[in-house]
């Protein structure tokens, strides 16, 4: 397959969000500000192309029946490598993403992606399709965290935009994120017959 | 897929193998981020400390005193001093009736009691209802939740300027609860709730009670007979 074209089919096309509808749970959950939003996404994103590279890598080796396991445990491995640096270095990003960071192990889109790709692709293109599918992760959670920022907080990656008290205050609980990503899907799929 | 036949020996040296890796890998990180993660609390809590109760000149960390009140709860006293006297002290004090579980809070106070500056240190509360409480309890000038208020949009939707002695209501910064009924006006207090957060504003002023109670009863342990004006206010509560 043409390299660029596997890039960008995460961003778009095969949208992990709008299209596949996979990892809905930090989607929905850490949303409520842009820069949530954009941090569980790059955080995501590097797990996701260090897992690809190691079940692309080690996918020979790896008896059938024990694949899922074993994709598991590399991904586990790397999430709790990301959760501990982010930890040291960044304290105030590791605050507010809380329990979302141990849940990127569950999160669907790593095993699915790991099963549907990687452990059917060399390195370089696994490697190439976890920054796109993360970078489409982190572009529809930045989408998402950003409207409802703005809708219900008046702000725009922090910065005000009109006054705390005029914000519908729903949009920032988690009802408003499944009204904002309904709309956002719907937007998405008129964008693509058009 | 997989080139490696599915046979039992198989799968458990490959298992093993994997997990043998991973578990060295970990243990590698953990040994590099450890450092760092402890600095970055510590720091964090003295950033807390300096910020409730500034002008001490002493290492409060190390002057910590662990203290667990009647109801079980461990709370952090950090004595601020300054050239030997004492200035006041940073209390880590918590409640577990939140809206969403426990709260932790630094509060400054003077050596009477007075509370200088407080600081959210973790809690789970409903964001933009619970949260608020970052400011709200602090007088609008420092920050409190009226300085976002943008005068064009007031002049658009015609709104003046926030009905007279709401802000004095709201904070609790300058007040003593010894003195001061630190509850919420709904409970015949004198402070504020958090608009549609009542129970965060209940945890938060009684984690506030809460450390107020364990300093004098400290403040008593350590030099008895001089702080007994502030033991029998301490017993009204």
């Amino acid at each position: 397959m043409n390299q660029w074209k596997n890039f960008t089919k995460g961003l778009i096309k095969e949208n992990p969000v709008f299209v596949l509808l996979l990892g809905m749970c930090p989607t929905l959950g850490v949303t409520s500000s842009a820069i949530n939003g954009l941090g569980m996404g790059l955080a995501t994103t590097f797990v996701l192309i260090m897992a690809n590279l190691a079940v692309s890598l080690i996918k020979g080796f790896i008896p059938d029946k024990v694949r899922i396991p074993s994709y598991i445990v590399v991904i586990a491995a790397f999430v709790t490598v990301v959760e501990m640096v982010m930890q040291a270095y960044t304290p105030a990003l590791f605050e507010s993403l809380g329990i979302f960071i141990p849940l990127i192990v569950v999160n669907c889109i790593l095993l699915g992606r790991a099963e549907a790709f990687a452990s059917k692709n060399g390195p370089i293109a696994s490697m190439i399709d976890g920054a796109g599918m993360g970078l489409g992760f982190a572009l529809a959670l930045t989408l998402l965290g950003s409207v409802r920022e703005f809708l219900g907080a008046g702000t725009f990656f922090g910065l005000r935009v009109y006054p705390g008290e005029y914000g519908i205050l729903i949009f920032v609980l988690a009802p408003g994120a499944f009204i904002v990503l309904g709309y956002l899907i719907a937007i998405v799929n008129k964008l693509k017959k058009a | 897929m997989g080139n490696v036949k599915s046979s039992l020996s198989n799968m458990v040296i490959v298992l093993v193998i994997i997990t043998l890796v991973v578990g060295a890998v970990l243990g590698y990180v953990y040994q590099v981020t450890k450092e760092p993660i402890a600095l970055s609390a510590l720091a964090k809590q003295n950033e807390a400390i300096e910020l409730v109760m500034p002008g001490f000149n002493n290492n409060p960390m190390d002057e910590m005193l662990e203290i667990t009140t009647d109801e079980g709860l461990a709370l952090k006293l950090f004595p601020a001093k300054k050239d030997g006297e004492s200035i006041g002290v940073a209390i880590e004090t918590v409640s577990g009736k939140g809206y969403g579980g426990n709260i932790r809070i630094m509060v400054g106070m003077k050596p009477d009691g007075t509370i200088v500056n407080y600081e959210i240190l973790e809690h789970k509360e409903t964001p933009g209802l619970g949260t608020r409480m970052a400011d709200w309890f602090k007088p609008a000038a420092e920050g409190g939740s009226e300085k976002t208020r943008n005068v064009f949009f007031d002049k658009l939707f015609g709104i003046k300027a926030e009905a007279g002695g709401g802000e004095d209501s709201k904070s609790v910064i300058g007040k003593n609860p010894g003195k001061d009924k630190l509850k919420v006006s709904k409970d015949g207090g004198d402070i504020d709730a958090i608009t549609a957060a009542t129970i965060t504003s209940r945890a938060f002023l009684e984690a506030i009670e809460t450390a107020y109670k364990a300093y004098i009863e400290e403040a008593a342990k350590a030099a008895p007979g001089v702080q007994t004006e502030l033991q029998e206010e301490g017993e009204k509560l």
